[in-house]
């Protein structure tokens, strides 16, 4: 079965997230702005003015850094476009959610359903993760143009806050609902299932480590 | 004698081969896999990066928007000679890095540890790595650019000779599993193992195991390529895919790499190239000729040589 295929704004109305499904595909359009612990930090720790209208303008946040660069006349050369692991995010979230009104986090490897019931709920966000990953390529293909390069002096071009303008921009999956829950838990709950057999034969390691569990449930995030 | 401004234009054009272009090797591999997943949402994934890989040689983009950390592995013969001798050299790849990173564009990964510091052309203190390697007879030289991912699916551990077959698969697992869980490693991949050697060598070995080996090499040593099928079987076995979900496809290819090491311990670490393997590999000749290919042909021999003295062989043929 393959899955749904949907078309969502990156101001999106309550209704059409509350509409989305884990695992549905969507694909974008409209502005989003990258923004990852540079930004994060300089916006809520250094207490700078955010250089946009949030979420007027976008209420869409990619943990990205592209590969792009500046050129000499001030334009924009953007290639490929992928997310970076978003869970070391976490620390900086909940004050961005409400500060930004983001209604769309697109990350790589999505947060846990502890996080989403804790701040993506109340504020009515929901998470997509990219596919791959990397398909850097495709998401360069879904830019329109790229409208502004923020706190580049500040940050570097890596951590700097990029604005792009997307038309129908993706594929990502949706990985968490309206109501907090979490593609990726879901899909571990699964795969444990099978993680007895697999280890049949195996031994632990003579010498072990301090903090270490044995637990395959485990996940190394959060 | 090498010309120092074609080894930079080639440099060049590796930086920009590497990012845009998957490895046939590596292809192959891949839809072998999406033919055989059966994940619903697995199988999207594989098919999605399939179309990636053709997006990117359509348009000359990179794969990933995460273009990694571009290093070097440069090999010689015997008898090559570079204009301007290895500080030239060094200066030239450096400057073909800095280069690629604004002309592709890549993305500029390197920044100072502790104060963020971004050139902005993935050049600063030790980076890109340059690492060498020799060959016996030859006047060529063989430039080999890898840009891996940089930041999950790599481990090391101390086991013991105790510890046996049984604790390398119970580290293998882990770590695939605990990396693979939302696809931090992105999986698929080629996994590199190390085994032996001292904690470095044992992580050079791995690194250089995953990525300068091609899918369906196999180790010369036959226990050895036993256990790299039994380690890509086991790792498709996990029960997951890409990203983590639900399927069959986590291995591409499993590479063992061995070196000598304590007398009481097995040290063991493991490495995983991503879905977008970026490797090429261009040989320079002393007459301007210029040869690419994508498989870095890392592990000859002599590479792997066990005793105190090499017999070259009797005929050098060039």
């Amino acid at each position: 079965m393959s899955p749904r295929e949907i078309r969502l704004s990156t101001t999106p109305s309550p209704e059409a997230l509350a509409e989305l499904q884990l695992g549905d595909i969507v694909y974008l359009d409209g502005l989003m702005y990258t923004a990852r612990e540079g930004v994060y930090k300089r916006a809520l720790e250094d207490k700078a003015n955010i250089p946009m209208e949030l979420p007027a303008e976008s209420a869409t946040n990619f943990h990205c850094s592209p590969a792009a660069r500046i050129n000499a006349d001030g334009t924009f050369t953007m290639g490929a476009v992928t997310a970076t692991a978003s869970f070391r995010f976490a620390k900086w979230l909940p004050e961005w959610l409400e500060k930004s009104g983001a209604k769309l986090v697109i990350g790589k490897g999505g947060m846990s359903s502890k996080d989403y019931k804790a701040y993506f709920v109340p504020n009515g966000a929901i998470y997509l993760s990219t596919v791959g990953y990397g398909t850097g390529a495709l998401l360069g293909r879904g830019v329109e143009s790229v409208e502004a390069v923020h706190w580049n002096e500040e940050l570097g071009l890596a951590q700097a806050m990029w604005v792009i303008k997307c038309n129908r921009m993706g594929p990502f999956i949706v990985a968490s609902d309206i109501e907090g829950r979490c593609l990726f838990e879901r899909e571990n709950e699964r795969i444990s299932q099978n993680l007895e057999r697999i280890y049949e034969g195996t031994r632990p390691a003579t010498l072990k480590r301090f903090g270490e569990t044995d637990d395959k449930s485990d996940e190394l995030i959060g | 004698m090498i010309s120092i401004d074609l080894i930079q234009k080639t440099a060049e054009i590796l930086m920009d081969k590497a990012a845009i272009e998957i490895p046939d090797d590596y292809l192959t591999g891949l839809k072998a896999a999406s033919a055989v997943e059966d994940g619903d949402l697995s199988s999207f994934v594989l098919k999605a990066m399939l179309e990636n890989y053709e997006v990117a040689k359509q348009d000359r983009r990179a794969m990933c928007g995460d273009t990694g950390t571009p290093r070097w592995y440069i090999k010689m013969g015997n008898e090559t000679q570079v204009e301007g001798g290895p500080i030239a050299l060094e200066a030239a790849l450096r400057r073909a890095t800095a280069n690629a990173t604004n002309g592709v564009p890549l993305r500029p990964n390197r920044v100072h540890p502790l104060w963020r510091t971004d050139h902005d052309n993935n050049v600063g203190i030790g980076a890109p790595e340059i690492e060498y390697g020799y060959e016996p007879g030859g006047e060529w030289i063989d430039l080999i650019t890898v840009h891996k991912g940089g930041l999950f699916g790599t481990d090391y551990r101390m086991l013991f000779p105790s510890d046996g077959i049984q604790g390398i698969k119970r580290f293998y697992l882990d770590s695939l599993i605990s990396f693979g869980k939302r696809g931090l490693a992105c999986q698929p991949a080629i996994i590199g193992i190390g085994l032996g050697g001292c904690k470095d060598t044992c992580m050079v070995l791995g690194k250089r195991a995953a990525c300068l080996r091609t899918v369906g090499d196999r180790n010369s040593d036959p226990r050895i390529a036993e256990l790299e099928l039994e380690l890509k079987e086991l790792g498709n076995s996990i029960g997951m895919g890409a990203m983590g979900f639900v399927g069959k496809s986590m291995v591409i290819d499993a590479h063992i790499e061995v070196g000598y090491c304590h007398t009481g311990g097995m040290q063991m670490s493991v490495h995983a190239f991503c879905l977008s393997s970026r490797r090429a590999v261009a040989r320079v000749f002393p007459d301007g000729r210029v040869e690419y290919r994508t498989d870095p042909d890392w592990f000859t021999d002599y590479q792997r040589r066990e005793t105190v003295e090499w017999e070259l062989p009797a005929v050098a043929a060039e």
